[in-house]
């Protein structure tokens, strides 16, 4: 072949990330020596065991993507790693001060047990999904089981209220929160539906105050969203997992329309929503009232619904203050709920605001690369699906900081990766194990079609379609009309027009009523 | 899909920089506050795993920590506990009290002065450890006192007049400190609940706060400051001194002096009123004055001031609005009026030091870990209430008193001592109707140089009974605190 521009050598990434995963071993696994040594000064007993299994992890990660996911973004999981290996870290310190005032403990051992869980699922995801697109021929499929999770926990026997919020399912003495696993469902689901009815979406309805209105019929989907948001709030009483949900659906419907006007009218259909709750039922206001008054002594000393956790949390961050206690040095365990709800503040405790600072930075790295992913993918069900896995996780963040920090009124959610819990923790691997195949598609260059689908595969994937070879040539050049991006269309200009490469549209998905081409590389 | 995506990214930022606004709010900015709540259990845990730093007193630590085999590390241990409960207090899992309270910033090394101890440790790598604390208290006269007033309810202070610095400072009946600092919480509870429960009080500071006390004739030094002070009256001004007089709009109601005695006889010198404690000379001659003169008198020897030294030292008061005969009583120490040794201290202490008033002061130095000095005492003047000539002439008159009259029990050999008696009617009445008045002697010596000034109460009980006056009780424990002071 000859090219006309010289081909630029992309790097894999493959080894930054090889450094990147033994900054966060050292981050993850010297955190668990602090805490032994500060704590018992000695080394933890399982300290041999808890390195050789993150390295373990960071090992395998590191060749699953070498092998199925070359051009992966190089940060992901590295961030995730060292996220996972303080969250670790700080449960086993959490362990040792419940264990000092005679409380149950041994969450340490279960979460490591979780992590190897999280690392394995994800590690599946990346073997087995080997094309991102693969999933939106579940977009319904998706809705249908993400709902029923959802609805789970309101089945009687088998959900599980804890702490007056009806969030679990007990299966066989385990418990786990099926709402994690069905945010990646709903994301899918958004984002399959969304890519195949945005065009309907975006037409202009009437014009209010210099707002372009959608139709009215149109508002159909945000509706169904919105009483879905709702109905978790009333039934499940938990705001944490309604906002998110209804978060994660704003921010996608955003990103598929461009309408500004959808993000308002979400934003005050769930104002009203809530405060109709508070309204209606005395725990969320309880929740607000703690929230503007929480160093009230009246609402400290309440017995029940009282401020008293958020505020002992409040004193554990003013006790790390800048530089925190250090590992061990502190008193996280006179929270509740220190190593899940307020792992926060256990870490702002420990670690100060400098650490806490910089374990926010991470998320955002994280997040902000699932963005780029997201701008980076040249197709729009992997735009919608990063950017909608990505804004969740940071929003959950947003979430649960916000209501630690008392910037946001506190509600249950779990701060991805570190708090104690096994389906958040496993859910998360999951979304990262999305994200690095996502990745993958959107680093890889145009030219490299190494370990990407196959003809037959992206037929499958499209149903029923005529064979690319069959398309005309002069299809090989996007339509300008189409909303590609920048970055694509760079792609485009650097790659030479000659006839072995081959871009072919497909008007079809197999719900038959989707417009937006599938866009196939393929090179022979 | 580029430009929402785009604009989502910038959201999510703005959303962690929200996140970083409050945790900065809270950690820094809010950290102080949260810190000093009194729910925060956090605080006072954090210095139990710390080691504080010691109270010294000439040399030897009274309270340190000890490195112990538990949850916090350290233990504080109290030698000589009930000695020096009153300064110390108790440095409790639940509170603290006292000097451990008062310098609690040093002794557990985040006084300012300490930045530079801390900002070491900090690059050190080494513990944050507390500064020390030295007390000006001279430890003779901390136990003549304490043993002269032999388990007694009362109380007694010592000053050095020139600097002010508090030699000697003993409550009775007192407490031992090691129990309330205890790591148990049971045994510390049960401990601070049979000490709360105690009628006689233990946990009262009876030197500069707990329940006040009349001062009885000992405020007659304050009479005799304001009289003087006006420039009429001389020690041998003659004065009218009735056996009895009728308080100014009452029928019935009259002072008497001691004893009900006439007072030589009825018209005396104003020294010979002061030798043998008449009431009604002082009685006539306040009214005359009215109260605006006495209050200012009393304020400029520091009643109505809250002093910390660094303890909080309850104000003296001489009570309010007073009417003739409410002043009257007043002037003999009755009434409202309500003092604390340490106030009686400095009105000696201001006599015995020309007049000048030094600020009372417990704190002599502080020192970093790494024992440097950090803050040493500057005695300052806290007031000037009479002149160097007023004091002068008060001299005289208290040696007369100690020489010739009530405060003979004070007398040290060979050893100028001036001195002035009390006893005050409490109306608490004892069995078979006797009364049981508080006894007080306030004084100096020597008084041609002084070295320490002291006040002494002792509260009356059933034992004293009516003989329990201040010549007789106080003045003794004075002595032998004085006598501690100048053996050296």
């Amino acid at each position: 072949m000859a090219a006309t521009v010289a081909p630029v050598r992309i790097r894999t990434g493959r080894a930054a990330e090889l450094w990147l995963f033994l900054l966060s071993l050292v981050l993850g696994i010297g955190a668990y020596a602090l805490v032994g040594l500060n704590t018992a000064e000695q080394l933890p007993g399982d300290f041999v065991r808890f390195a050789a299994v993150l390295v373990g992890m960071a090992v395998v990660l590191h060749l699953v993507v070498r092998w199925r996911a070359k051009y992966a973004d190089p940060l992901l999981l590295p961030l995730v790693m060292a996220l996972n290996g303080i969250g670790l870290a700080m449960i086993y310190r959490i362990d040792i001060g419940l264990v000092a005032r005679g409380q149950e403990a041994g969450f340490g051992p279960r979460q490591q047990l979780w992590t190897l869980l999280g690392v394995a699922a994800a590690c599946l995801v990346i073997v087995l999904l080997r094309d991102h697109r693969l999933l939106r021929r579940y977009t319904f499929t998706a809705m249908v089981a993400g709902i029923v999770l959802l609805l789970l926990p309101m089945v009687p026997g088998l959900g599980a209220n804890i702490n007056g919020a009806q969030l679990w399912i007990r299966v066989a003495g385990m418990s786990f929160q099926p709402a994690e696993i069905a945010k990646i469902l709903l994301a899918i689901f958004f984002a399959g539906y969304l890519v195949s009815t945005r065009d309907v979406l975006t037409l202009a309805g009437p014009k209010f105050l210099g707002l372009q209105l959608p139709r009215l019929r149109d508002l159909g989907p945000l509706v169904v969203a919105w009483a879905g948001a709702i109905l978790v709030l009333v039934v499940e009483r938990d705001l944490g997992t309604s906002l998110m949900f209804f978060g994660l659906f704003v921010a996608v419907v955003y990103v598929a329309t461009e309408r500004f006007s959808w993000i308002l009218i979400g934003l005050i259909m769930f104002a009203v929503g809530a405060g109709v709750a508070i309204w209606a039922f005395p725990h969320v206001a309880d929740r607000f009232d703690i929230w503007l008054n929480a160093l009230d002594p009246d609402v400290y000393n309440r017995l029940y619904g009282g401020s008293g956790q958020i505020v002992r949390g409040l004193f554990g961050l003013a006790l790390g203050g800048l530089l925190g206690t250090g590992w061990g040095e502190g008193f996280p365990q006179l929270v509740p709920y220190a190593n899940s709800d307020f792992i926060v503040a256990s870490l702002g405790e420990e670690l100060g605001l400098t650490g806490l600072m910089a374990i926010l930075m991470v998320y955002l790295v994280l997040a902000q690369r699932g963005m780029r992913m997201a701008i980076g993918v040249r197709d729009g069900f992997g735009k919608l699906l990063a950017s909608g896995l990505a804004f969740t996780l940071a929003f959950q963040c947003f979430i649960v900081v916000g209501g630690v920090t008392r910037l946001i009124p506190l509600t249950g959610l779990t701060m991805p990766f570190m708090a104690a819990g096994g389906s958040s923790l496993v859910a998360n691997w999951i979304i990262v194990g999305l994200l690095v195949r996502i990745s993958d598609s959107s680093r890889r260059p145009a030219d490299d079609a190494r370990g990407l689908v196959s003809t037959e595969t992206a037929l499958e994937i499209i149903g029923g379609a005529e064979p690319a070879g069959s398309q005309p040539a002069d299809t090989a050049q996007p339509d300008p009309a189409r909303d590609w991006d920048e970055d694509t269309a760079q792609t485009e200009v650097h790659r030479p027009p000659a006839s072995n490469h081959q871009v072919a549209h497909y008007g079809e998905d197999e719900a038959g009523n989707g417009d937006e081409p599938t866009q196939v590389v393929r090179d022979e | 899909m580029n430009a929402p995506l785009r604009r989502l990214s910038v959201v999510m930022m703005l959303m962690f920089f929200a996140l970083m606004g409050a945790a900065t709010y809270v950690q820094f900015f809010q950290a102080d506050s949260l810190n000093a709540d009194p729910r925060n259990v956090r605080t006072l845990y954090k210095q139990y795993g710390q080691d504080r730093g010691p109270i010294v007193v000439a040399g030897e630590s009274i309270a340190y920590s000890e490195p112990v085999d538990d949850a916090f590390g350290f233990q504080r241990v109290y030698t000589d506990g009930p000695l020096y409960a009153p300064i110390t207090g108790w440095y409790g899992m639940y509170q603290m009290t006292g000097l451990e309270r008062a310098s609690n910033s040093v002794l557990n090394g985040t006084d300012d002065s300490l930045l530079l101890a801390r900002l070491r440790a900090l690059f050190t790598g080494a513990e944050n450890d507390g500064g020390s604390v030295e007390l000006t208290i001279d430890p003779a006269a901390q136990q003549a006192a304490w043993e002269a007033l032999d388990g007694r309810n009362g109380a007694a202070v010592a000053l050095d007049p020139s600097t002010g610095a508090i030699l000697a400072m003993v409550s009775s009946p007192s407490f031992d400190p090691n129990d309330l600092a205890g790591h148990s919480s049971t045994d510390v509870d049960a401990a601070y609940s049979e000490l709360l429960e105690d009628p006689d009080n233990p946990l009262y500071n009876r030197a500069i706060g707990g329940d006040l006390y009349a001062p009885g004739s000992s405020f007659k030094l304050i009479d005799l400051a304001m009289l003087l002070e006006t420039g009429d009256y001389q020690p041998d001004t003659v004065v009218e001194a009735p056996t009895e007089y009728r308080l100014p709009g009452t029928q019935d109601t009259y002072i008497r002096n001691p004893g009900g005695l006439a007072c030589g006889d009825g018209e005396v010198p104003l020294e010979y009123a002061l030798q043998v404690s008449c009431n009604t000379p002082f009685a006539m001659l306040a009214v005359e004055h009215g109260e605006e003169a006495l209050a200012e008198q009393a304020e400029a020897f520091g009643f109505g001031q809250r002093l910390n030294i660094p303890l909080t030292v309850t104000p003296s008061v001489l009570g309010q609005d007073l009417d003739d005969a409410q002043l009257a009583m007043t002037a003999i120490g009755q009434f409202d009026v309500r003092v604390t040794p340490l106030q009686m201290a400095m009105v000696s202490a201001a006599v015995a030091n020309d007049g000048e008033l030094m600020t009372p002061h417990l704190v002599a130095t502080e020192r970093g870990p790494d024992l440097r000095v950090t803050r040493r005492a500057d005695p300052s003047v806290l007031s000037e209430p009479i002149s160097a000539e007023t004091a002068a002439t008060m001299t005289d008159m208290m040696v007369n008193v100690v020489d010739n009259g009530t405060g003979q029990a004070a007398g040290i050999s060979g050893v100028q001592v001036a001195g002035k008696t009390g006893t005050a009617e409490t109306g608490v009445e004892g069995p078979e109707g006797t009364v049981q008045p508080n006894a007080w002697f306030t004084a100096f010596a020597p008084a041609d140089d002084p070295q320490v000034a002291v006040a002494v109460v002792l509260e009356g009980t059933e034992e004293l009974g009516a003989a329990g006056t201040g010549g007789t009780v106080a003045a003794p424990v004075a002595r032998e605190i004085m006598q501690a002071v100048l053996d050296q």
